[in-house]
């Protein structure tokens, strides 16, 4: 059938309106990219609009020559790694169970385990429960407070019900099989996926996150790396502005400057080197959310 | 009933061992929080613990509603949320839509993956852009706005901006993210409606309006419960990163008055009682909103 003139505009009008949503989204990507690798004066006086101006390393060289960034690095690749399995487990040890027809009290424990998505005792609370179990400035506050999502729980239930034929299963019980084998043997070999999504959206929340180190952290040793971000991006940035910055040098903007765009990029390195490899698996996961929501 | 739970814990014991963490874990990190919460009607003291604390009643709610903040944060809260909910909401729906209708597999892949990458950013580097392209001397916008003659807008600074700001960066690095939900469900319509609605003479958009709009609109009913249901739970940790003591006037909210009498100020009973304000009404919203998506379009969570 051939498309009429109405349906032709109406074409290009799309791909005119995705091109305009591309070029908002990748221009401040692409600007950061650059700056980060431009001499930052340069950029302070904004003559770098879109390609890196007088190629400079002089952020990076900073950010590596600074032991408070490279501590923080390291304590977040830390409670990444902790808190991504600790999540991990606990996401199988619930939605196994709960994804087997024969588990009696399951409509039970699934309605526990929900409520708590409708109704929560608030940050207060789980600050003084945090405190009262001496938690406090421990890595723990980080990772066993929200050790398991409800979300994500049901997403690999839906999975282990949908993508795994019972009568597997069934049969590896009836050959002497324990539940406890059949789930290490047979239904997690084949869940990669779903293991390679819940993985993906665990570690990206312990690496982005800083709220709870910011209220369970004191001491400066044990700071995640967005803490420090915060105080290089945002800080410093909120201190210009209201005019209270002591050493507001040329040197010392430049300094800040150059550091900032090179931080962004360092910091976001290991998403952005994951990405392209877990898109496909992301968009899976979503899915399988989406059709039980 | 219990002969067969008898039966299914004999046969099934492992299941029960597997499941005693989590169900440990959801009592002590959920449950005993909202046991906790009765220290907003009560005057804690760490000496006395939660139990050991005096009864007052709902002095500390009237404190709240009667204090000079009580319309401001709730001016805020739900100002932030209706501009989020009117704006926000529907740009994933029509990107999805938009992004339905390529015909260029390469073309669409590469706008999937641009619009996606943004959603992996943290709140902090999220809030460190917008300070950088926003800044008044140096930021990109002001450039622009200066090289065509205007006045640089201290856009931080001024609290009538905050609420634009919060919304459109939250567009920004969210709407790909968002649309994957409207693309899987625009995947799942039957072609052979579209195929029937061309013989009939329907043109693109035609087809849009009467064919995937309504395919994907359970979709959006779901979802919009779900927005509407975390209605004044608005993102605190953004909102808290964008907050500096010259907009707080339109960026005060809850959930950063909560942290900031509450964690900073030590008030543990006071901002408890503001906590569960909250929550009561977020409940309470939610129960509501579902109940009329049932009636009208019986889409509903449960």
């Amino acid at each position: 059938m051939r498309e009429t003139a109405a349906d032709r505009a109406f074409g290009v009008f799309v791909y005119f309106c995705l091109a305009v949503v591309l070029v908002i989204v990748l221009y401040p990507l692409i600007f950061v990219v650059s700056a980060s690798i431009s001499n930052p004066i340069t950029v302070l006086r904004g003559e770098m609009v879109l390609f890196p101006t007088e190629i400079s390393f002089v952020g990076y060289e900073r950010i590596f020559g600074n032991r408070e960034i490279l501590t923080g690095y390291g304590n977040t690749v830390l409670y990444t790694v902790v808190g991504t399995s600790i999540n991990l487990l606990m996401t199988i040890l619930a939605a196994y169970p709960l994804s087997r027809k024969d588990f009696a009290g399951r409509q039970v424990i699934t309605w526990f385990i929900v409520f708590t998505m409708f109704f929560s005792g608030g940050l207060i609370p789980t600050y003084l429960l945090v405190k009262n179990l001496g938690l406090i400035n421990t890595m723990w506050a980080l990772i066993l407070p929200g050790a398991v999502s409800v979300w994500n729980i049901i997403i690999m239930r839906t999975f282990f019900q949908s993508s795994i034929p019972g009568e597997i299963q069934e049969s590896a019980a009836i050959d002497g099989c324990s539940n406890t084998q059949t789930l290490i043997r047979i239904v997690l070999p084949l869940s990669a996926p779903i293991i390679a999504v819940m993985v993906l959206f665990y570690a990206v929340g312990h690496w982005n996150a800083y709220f709870s180190a910011l209220i369970y952290l004191n001491d400066r040793g044990k700071y995640p790396l967005q803490l420090f971000l915060r105080e290089i991006l945002i800080k410093s940035e909120v201190d210009q502005m209201a005019g209270s910055m002591t050493t507001n040098t040329q040197a010392y903007l430049m300094e800040a400057e150059a550091i900032k765009y090179a931080i962004v990029i360092v910091a976001n390195l290991p998403v952005l080197l994951l990405y392209p490899f877990l898109q496909k698996y992301f968009v899976k996961g979503i899915m399988i959310g989406a059709i039980k929501g | 009933m219990t002969k067969a739970l008898m039966k299914s814990f004999r046969k099934n014991w492992d299941l029960y061992l597997m499941i005693t963490p989590v169900i440990a874990y959801f009592i002590i990190f959920d449950y005993i929080p909202m046991y906790g919460v009765q220290i907003a009607f009560k005057n804690f003291l760490a000496s006395k613990g939660i139990w050991g604390s005096d009864w007052i009643g709902f002095l500390h709610f009237d404190r709240f509603f009667n204090s000079y903040y009580f319309w401001r944060l709730i001016k805020n809260t739900v100002g932030i949320n209706v501009y989020e909910l009117l704006v926000a909401f529907p740009i994933p729906i029509l990107l999805a839509l938009l992004i339905n209708e390529v015909g260029n597999k390469h073309f669409k892949r590469f706008v999937q993956t641009v619009t996606y990458a943004p959603h992996f950013l943290s709140t902090v580097v999220m809030v460190g852009l917008v300070l950088i392209f926003l800044n008044p001397q140096k930021g990109i916008i002001n450039i622009l706005i200066s090289a065509f003659g205007g006045e640089p807008v201290a856009f931080m600074t001024e609290p009538e901006w905050f609420k634009t700001i919060y919304v459109f960066s939250g567009v920004w690095q969210g709407m790909g993210w968002s649309s994957i939900i409207y693309l899987a469900a625009l995947a799942g319509i039957d072609p052979t409606l579209h195929e029937a609605a061309r013989v009939d003479g329907a043109n693109r958009l035609q087809r849009i309006w009467h064919i995937n709009l309504p395919g994907i609109l359970p979709t959006i009913v779901i979802l919009l419960i779900l927005n509407v249901g975390s209605f004044m739970a608005v993102g605190f940790e953004k909102i808290y990163l964008m907050q500096n003591s010259l907009n707080l006037e339109s960026s005060d909210v809850i959930s950063t008055y909560v942290y900031t009498r509450g964690i900073l100020g030590a008030e543990y009973s006071f901002s408890a009682a503001v906590g569960l304000f909250n929550s009561v009404i977020n409940c309470f919203l939610l129960v509501l909103v579902n109940g009329v998506a049932r009636r009208v379009n019986e889409t509903s969570l449960w």
